[in-house]
């Protein structure tokens, strides 16, 4: 099984609930990481406001499917990339995004940071290293 | 006067620039959808000397940006919108 391990890298680039994008993304992903392969998330573009938190989507009745980001963890996707620019030029910080993190079960299962902030450059690089790119 | 509608987010594509460029002073822009994305561009401020901005609450909600809303953009729920397209002459949607 372990050579049919593939490095799987998901780019979200849409806002979430104006297009259907990003919950289908979410979809694929977790049907990914059931798969076993090895999975990274990056978020890049209006992608970033995927995990803004506080949202409430009563008002506008749709699914609110931002909760879901938070269990990524349980499913061992603990590689989520976003793009220090994107952010910048939207006003938001790390602390406008939801605090993703995962238990490390080779540390007596220690909390670990999910989320890494990186530039263009070092995305370019992560991206080089995939064998596979999904988009969305 | 003219009601112009934008539900895309202004970094996403050019509509609100668009629509902004286009539109004579005075008019209406309400944001909705992903249109409520513009609260965190400056283009808001640039430009509210212009323009009379309403953004609708529930997509704001939905997106986390209810406490975001910049001066100058009046929060309106669907009636306050119902009111709006009734009280204008035309509407544009900048799809």
């Amino acid at each position: 099984m372990s050579q049919n391990v593939k490095k799987f890298c998901y780019v979200n680039r849409k806002a979430p609930y104006g297009t259907i994008y990003a919950w289908e993304s979410l979809e694929v992903v977790l049907i990914g990481a059931a798969f076993e392969q090895d999975v990274t998330l990056v978020f890049m573009d209006d992608g970033v406001f995927q995990l803004v938190k506080g949202m409430n989507t009563k008002g506008a009745a749709m699914k609110d499917f931002s909760k879901t980001y938070s269990a990524l963890g349980d499913y061992d996707i603990t590689k989520i990339y976003i793009d220090k620019e994107s952010l910048d030029e939207r006003g938001l910080t790390l602390d406008d995004l939801q605090h993703l993190t995962w238990e490390d079960e080779n540390e007596d299962w220690a909390e670990k940071d999910s989320i890494h902030l990186v530039d263009r450059k070092a995305l370019g690089a992560l991206l080089e290293e995939q064998d596979v790119v999904l988009s969305f | 006067m003219m009601l112009n509608i934008v539900n895309k987010s202004p970094f996403a594509s050019n509509s609100l620039d668009s629509c902004l460029s286009t539109s004579a002073p005075g008019s209406s822009v309400l944001l909705i959808e992903d249109g409520v994305y513009a609260a965190l561009s400056g283009r808001i401020a640039e430009t509210q000397s212009d323009f009379t901005y309403y953004a609708l609450e529930s997509d704001l909600q939905a997106r986390g940006l209810e406490g975001r809303v910049p001066d100058g953009v009046e929060v309106i729920d669907y009636s306050g919108f119902v009111d709006l397209v009734a009280d204008h002459d035309r509407v544009q949607s900048w799809l």
